[in-house]
């Protein structure tokens, strides 16, 4: 039997509202809400994760895993704190996101699909995102959540990705003071 | 219509719409306070049937026939509202839902009141987390407003209204596999029947209704079946948003009567093809469609659900990319067949095998290391994967590999060299 109750102490409070949106014999359908969270601090949804949200919903650690390998925006392997996801799907491949993939990629040094030398930035083509008509476009995946970036060029994601790269300096400066084990 | 008046862009007109204030000063909620208090949820229902709505996520199904449908024998009832906007070339649900959102949640409200649910969800694909978070906000603000809860304006009715984010599977907008996919199972389409008016959401009675149609509702319930038979044609009333994209040189959302032409939509409205090119094909339906020949005929054709067939076409979402003459059709068709072998759920073996080894054969064809016969082999596969699919995942993954292979032959004859192939058109022929 699992002991382990990292998400549930550390999220009691989210956890909570996310399973009052379900009826109460219908917990199940807080499993993609949960792993959400369980991937917020480290981008990917740890064995033990997927167990802890198994014992939380009452359902198997086979089917938490499943939804893992079906829905495209979980991960159970840890790729990049950022994942810039460049839509080049037919209306923005039309407007030149293909260019705009292999420009971006050639200036970082890394091929579509890799991950910076730093571990910090994981470039991806990806389907449709719903924004055909402002690309180049791209959103930016991390724990915290999905942004969307339109009417994109090369330099100005150049310097958000610089933007980003503070923002992770300054929170492993942060989280080292906290003296958190990311891990859990 | 006069030609900027907007029914569903009002944002365009009125700053910050997207503040329930604001909303509210623009006659936000006297609808949904009209219904609750003044109308029996079946004269609801029955003012939406008189205005001749249709679903506006791709199928155009009368949305009042659909919510008239509910089994009255089986409790909860409840409303999906789908918000998975996916569809390659569709970004109008978004703008609607970032400018107006209100419209969409009172649309909301007042289908949850017609059909009696005292609980509806909204599911919207992952990646518009930001705009989940805006419409939690937003939803907070109506239950602070009395606008969301129990006995609404003072009525014995109460709703609570739930957002969902699902987590990037185009499938999950097909509403048996959203369905699945908010119960926390795998995104898969069910076996149907049961429809989900009658075996929905937790096996109870459900609505599931896209997000622009929902926010064609409370202006009918405001103004009437009659008005709102004002615009558009007698089988396609009201107004509809054309998401415009590809080969133009404006490209974005523009909210037209239903039966405008596309010869408008692209030449007054999109500014025409860019760089002086010629307009090659029109693909009304994003991704899922057949490739429509962009010929004078086709120009001139109403944008309506009945008239666009007439041209090989369907309307479905109204995602209307564009193609010009300097785009390969058998590129074209790569992309569109690898985003359905990406998208195939796996569950049903015609499309999960048919996307996959059309995906093969057009990246052959690309990489011109196509033989002559494959792409009567391509034209094969998608042929027989027709009507075979659990759902129109599949069935739509092949329109425009056949329509691109029928319409545009010679295209492909270039592609893999010149001896393609009297013999493979005889036998194309023969197939039709």
């Amino acid at each position: 039997m699992l002991e382990r109750k990292y998400l549930a102490e550390k999220y009691a409070q989210e956890i909570q509202a996310i399973l009052e949106k379900y009826p109460s014999d219908r917990r199940q359908s807080a499993v993609m809400p949960l792993l959400y969270l369980a991937q917020r601090d480290k981008m990917y949804v740890s064995r033990e994760d997927i167990l802890e949200i198994g014992e939380i919903l009452g359902i198997t650690s086979t089917e938490v895993a499943s939804l893992i390998g079906f829905y495209t925006l979980y991960y159970d392997q840890p790729k990049g704190v950022y994942r810039i996801q460049v839509c080049v799907d037919l209306p923005c491949a039309l407007r030149g996101a293909e260019k705009f993939l292999t420009e971006l990629c050639d200036r970082l040094g890394i091929q579509p699909g890799e991950t910076t030398p730093d571990g910090l930035i994981a470039i991806e083509p990806v389907m449709c995102l719903a924004a055909c008509d402002k690309a180049p476009m791209f959103q930016v995946q991390s724990g915290a959540g999905l942004t969307y970036h339109e009417n994109q060029t090369v330099e100005n994601a150049l310097s958000l990705i610089e933007q980003l790269r503070r923002d992770a300096a300054g929170r492993r400066v942060a989280g080292h003071e906290r003296g958190r084990d990311a891990n859990g | 219509m006069a030609e900027n008046e907007h029914v569903l862009l009002r944002h365009r007109e009125i700053p910050d719409l997207d503040n329930l204030v604001v909303y509210r000063e623009h006659n936000g909620f006297k609808a949904f306070e009209k219904a609750v208090t003044q109308m029996q949820p079946a004269e609801v229902t029955e003012e939406v049937k008189a205005s001749g709505l249709r679903g506006r996520g791709g199928a155009g199904f009368p949305t009042g026939l659909k919510w008239s449908l509910i089994d009255a024998k089986s409790w909860p009832h409840y409303v999906v509202a789908n918000a998975d906007e996916s569809e390659p070339g569709t970004f109008k649900d978004r703008e609607i839902m970032e400018g107006n959102p209100y419209q969409f949640l009172e649309g909301v409200a007042i289908c949850a009141y017609a059909i009696q649910a005292h609980a509806a969800y909204i599911y919207l694909r992952g990646e518009f987390w930001q705009i989940a978070v805006k419409l939690d906000g937003q939803i907070a603000a109506m239950e602070a407003a009395g606008l969301l809860g129990q006995n609404l304006f003072g009525a014995d009715y109460s709703l609570k209204i739930f957002t969902h984010l699902g987590a990037g599977a185009y499938i999950c907008g097909e509403e048996s596999a959203m369905l699945e996919s908010l119960e926390g199972k795998l995104g898969m389409p069910r076996l149907r029947p049961p429809f989900p008016p009658s075996f929905g959401l937790y096996g109870k009675p459900t609505v599931v209704n896209n997000v622009e149609t929902l926010a064609n509702v409370p202006p009918i319930i405001e103004r009437g079946a009659n008005w709102y038979r004002t615009n558009g044609t007698e089988k396609s009333p009201g107004t509809k948003i054309f998401s415009l994209s590809g080969c133009v040189n404006k490209p974005g959302n523009y909210e037209l009567p239903l039966g405008t032409t596309f010869r408008h939509l692209i030449f007054e409205c999109g500014g025409g093809i860019p760089e002086g090119r010629s307009i090659k094909a029109i693909m009304a339906a994003g991704a899922s469609s057949s490739l429509i020949t962009a010929n004078d005929q086709a120009l001139d054709t109403p944008m309506d659900y009945e008239s666009v067939p007439s041209v090989g076409g369907q309307l479905g979402s109204a995602s209307v990319i564009i193609i010009d003459d300097s785009i390969s059709i058998p590129w074209l068709i790569n992309k569109t067949v690898h985003f359905f072998r990406h998208e195939s759920c796996g569950k049903c073996t015609p499309c999960r095998e048919g996307t996959y080894w059309m995906s093969h054969l057009t990246e052959r064809i690309v990489k011109r290391t196509a033989k002559t016969e494959d792409v009567a082999l391509l034209y094969d596969v998608a042929s027989q994967m027709r009507g075979k699919c659990l759902c129109a995942l599949g069935e739509f993954s092949i329109e425009a590999v056949r329509s691109g292979i029928d319409r545009f032959r010679s295209d492909f004859d270039l592609t893999v060299g010149a001896s393609v192939v009297s013999a493979d058109q005889e036998k194309l022929t023969k197939d039709e």
